[in-house]
């Protein structure tokens, strides 16, 4: 088990920098998907509490929060795994087996769509085009795009990151 | 300039990713390491298209042209090509030509083709105002300012006859000037870089290589409808557009092109960017004003039309990105030279993402009227694997599927939504044997499912219907009755469904239902898919010459289908058996068939 505390344990609490941000985009209208975006960008997901904060600071209703946050595919309200693993299912993957990296990863980690491994390590979630179809099928870890990707090639790249930690 | 050689890499999403930064940086060690900086200059470029021999490398003056190239190759290209003036043959596209000098212009997968939206990809670095000024950037701009009235300019680009590329076509002049009659005030234009059909990147690589075009053209539109504000809602899921977006920017304010009174003409014009946050429905023009506005991305009905009431209220133009590259080569050129290319219905070219099951795919622009023939063999290289072709689809999940017969149709506007398809956003899915096409239908069914925002009830429950009777007739349970109810959903939701999702989503169902109906009865009738795509279809039986008895699949099956004895063939209960394919990929001797 890791010695870091659990999300759940940790509060999350909008930095100076964010602070800052929603200063600057305060008075601007259409700011809270902006603002949204920056959170995310910072903690990986948006924190329960920090959206507390954002509502308070911006005067808007928590509702209309989360009405946002999960009206978007890109907004998360669960942490990711330390690697995040995007498999594309645009068109040109779906045809090109998009779909059969996704059971090989299930296969491999243990773990489904959308669900973390129980140690924390990996997070699977199927995306749609990335825009390097001549690639297909196309897998990101961590921003790194892998392209033309097979499944029995899947063990020794999810190694990599597993040796990493 | 006083270099003697130009090394262009492609700079290309696909690419870059595929270890094009390092080239890039092991392209510029080399040239240094044999002391050539002042005769070499290494460009990291605009999307070149083939992305599928990527990554690629063009040499000039010479236009070589390299594909696959590796970091590791870096050192020969420059000692060889550079130094010793002697081409890399290994490295070429068309290796049986390497004896004669092979061009970029002699490769079939750019003869076809004529650029005009990509005409600086893959020839500028998109990271320099400069040099987008020197292939006549901003011309169209001065022309705009300083020669012509807002209605001059808006007169030109109806005579244009441009019409929109993202999707319906509509005329790009009529746009502006519903716009530019309304009452004098706060206006906006919004340039669309939602690119949310899943396989088109035509948008994303015109960002990527030629972001000045599209400022400049909003700049044009904002002077000729009269708005001072500019926004670029853009996908968050494109990082290297928005960062080149965010350099020209700041580089066209440096250079007075953008802000206040642009170059001395008293117009002053500013651009903003708004982050998408995945969302198909946004690409719908009243769902993308209300996600600027930080809103849930729901469309309204119109009218009113955002021309009269769009963005906060105000008076708003959207146009596509790759409707915008297309005006300052208008204003430059002028509407009677961009009126000879194409068709009379749909002048211009239009640029496509060809991809799928086609040898060549990447990133192709051609002149409006081209048959889908020359773009899937000859620029496309026939189908991969010498497979027999099945169809092609156009316009995403909102399009149809195109069958062989209609391979001679000249690509518009017009004659695709004849056969019904439409143009869409450049989407070109080409499809083999291999492809089922029941379950291609299914697939865009789910993503327009998963992506409708559920505000009218048509879209939302008939969808939903839509994709209960495809997963029905998948899994060898449908009925003649259900398609009949599949034609019938898919009319009343064309009628009724508030916005273009819902009312296109049907196209790819309504296609193959009129093209592949005998694929559809085999699913009914014979419970067979000929692709073998449909999973719960297959019949999976072990050959016992080739089983070894080593007991692996009777140990991997979830539902105890399968029995014998160690070291001897094992056997299949198909009554037990739930399709799901694990013995047949865990096999090691390729002992289990599957039909």
């Amino acid at each position: 088990m890791s010695t870091e505390t659990t999300p759940e344990a940790e509060v999350k609490k909008l930095t100076p920098e964010l602070l800052d941000f929603i200063a600057e985009w305060k008075s601007k209208p259409g700011n809270l998907i902006m603002i949204l975006h920056q959170v995310q960008e910072h903690f990986g997901y948006i924190p329960r509490e920090v959206a507390f904060e954002v509502a308070e600071k911006l005067n808007v209703p928590l509702a209309k929060i989360y009405g946002v946050v999960t009206f978007y595919n890109f907004f998360k309200l669960k942490k990711p795994g330390k690697n995040k693993i995007q498999v594309c299912l645009g068109t040109a993957c779906y045809l090109k087996g998009g779909e059969d990296l996704i059971l090989g990863l299930e296969k491999l980690l243990g773990v489904g769509l959308n669900t973390v491994t129980p140690d924390g390590l990996f997070s699977v979630e199927a995306v749609r085009c990335l825009g390097c179809c001549g690639l297909a099928p196309v897998m990101v870890i961590n921003g790194e795009v892998y392209g033309k990707v097979e499944a029995k090639s899947l063990a020794s790249i999810v190694d990599k990151y597993r040796k990493e930690g | 300039m006083g270099y003697k050689h130009y090394i262009v890499t492609c700079g290309g999403t696909a690419c870059q990713s595929n270890r094009g930064v390092e080239l890039f940086d092991a392209l510029k060690a080399a040239v240094k390491a044999h002391g050539l900086e002042d005769e070499v200059q290494v460009v990291a470029s605009g999307c070149l298209g083939f992305c599928a021999q990527g990554p690629i490398v063009k040499v000039l003056p010479q236009d070589t042209f390299y594909v696959n190239v590796k970091p590791e190759d870096a050192e020969e290209i420059i000692a060889e090509h550079i130094v010793k003036g002697r081409t890399v043959n290994r490295l070429l596209y068309d290796k049986e030509q390497s004896k004669i000098n092979v061009k970029v212009k002699d490769i079939d997968f750019y003869q076809k083709q004529f650029r005009i939206v990509l005409r600086n990809c893959g020839i500028i670095n998109p990271e320099s105002i400069d040099e987008y000024i020197a292939r006549d950037g901003y011309k169209g701009l001065e022309r705009a300012l300083f020669e012509m009235t807002p209605e001059q300019i808006v007169e030109e680009v109806l005579k244009s006859g441009l019409r929109g590329r993202g999707g319906a076509g509509f005329p790009t002049g009529m746009k502006w000037k519903f716009a530019a009659m309304q009452p004098a005030g706060q206006k906006y234009m919004v340039c669309n870089a939602d690119e949310g059909d899943p396989g088109a990147y035509m948008d994303r690589s015109t960002l990527e290589g030629d972001p000045h075009s599209i400022l400049e053209a909003m700049t044009i539109a904002g002077k000729a409808i009269g708005a001072s504000k500019g926004f670029i809602y853009i996908r968050a899921e494109y990082p290297l557009a928005i960062e080149r977006l965010q350099t020209a920017i700041k580089q066209s304010h440096e250079y007075g092109l953008l802000g206040e009174d642009i170059l001395g003409s008293g117009f002053s014009f500013d651009i903003e960017l708004r982050f998408g946050a995945g969302a198909f429905v946004c690409g719908e023009e009243t769902a993308l004003l209300a996600s600027i506005e930080g809103r849930r991305g729901m469309p309204s009905p119109r009218p009113p039309f955002p021309a009269v009431k769009g963005l906060w209220q105000r008076p708003t133009v959207i146009n596509n990105v790759e409707t915008l590259a297309n005006i300052p080569v208008i204003l430059t050129k002028g509407a009677d030279w961009f009126r000879q290319i194409g068709t009379a219905d749909s002048p211009g070219t239009k640029v496509f993402a060809l991809t799928g099951k086609v040898n060549n795919s990447g990133l192709i622009e051609v002149p409006m009227g081209t048959t889908l023939r020359e773009i899937v063999f000859d620029i496309g290289g026939g189908i991969l694997g010498g497979k027999k072709f099945k169809a092609v689809q156009t316009g995403g999940p909102s399009g149809g599927m195109i069958p062989a017969e209609f391979l001679d149709t000249p690509i518009d506007f017009g004659s695709l939504a004849k056969i019904g398809s439409i143009m869409g956003s450049g989407g070109m899915i080409v499809m083999s044997e291999d492809d089922c096409i029941v379950n291609i239908a299914k697939f865009y069914l789910d993503f327009t499912c998963d992506e409708s925002c559920g505000k009218c009830a048509p879209c939302r429950i008939g969808g939903r219907k839509l994709q209960q009777y495809l997963d029905k007739i998948c899994s060898g349970r449908g009925t003649d009755e259900d398609i009949e109810k599949l034609r019938e959903i898919s009319d009343a939701m064309t009628k009724a469904s508030l916005c273009g999702l819902g009312q296109t989503c049907s196209n790819p169902i309504k296609s193959s239902l009129r093209y592949f109906m005998e694929e559809y009865q085999e699913h009914i009738h014979e419970h067979k898919c000929r692709a073998g795509k449909c999973q719960k279809l297959l019949t999976y039986s072990i050959d016992p010459d080739k089983c070894k008895g080593c007991t692996l699949c009777a140990r991997l099956c979830p539902v105890k289908a399968i029995s014998g004895e160690v070291k001897k063939p094992h056997m299949i209960d198909a009554s037990k058996c739930i399709k799901c394919g694990q013995c047949f990929s865990g096999c090691k001797f390729n002992a289990i068939t599957r039909s």
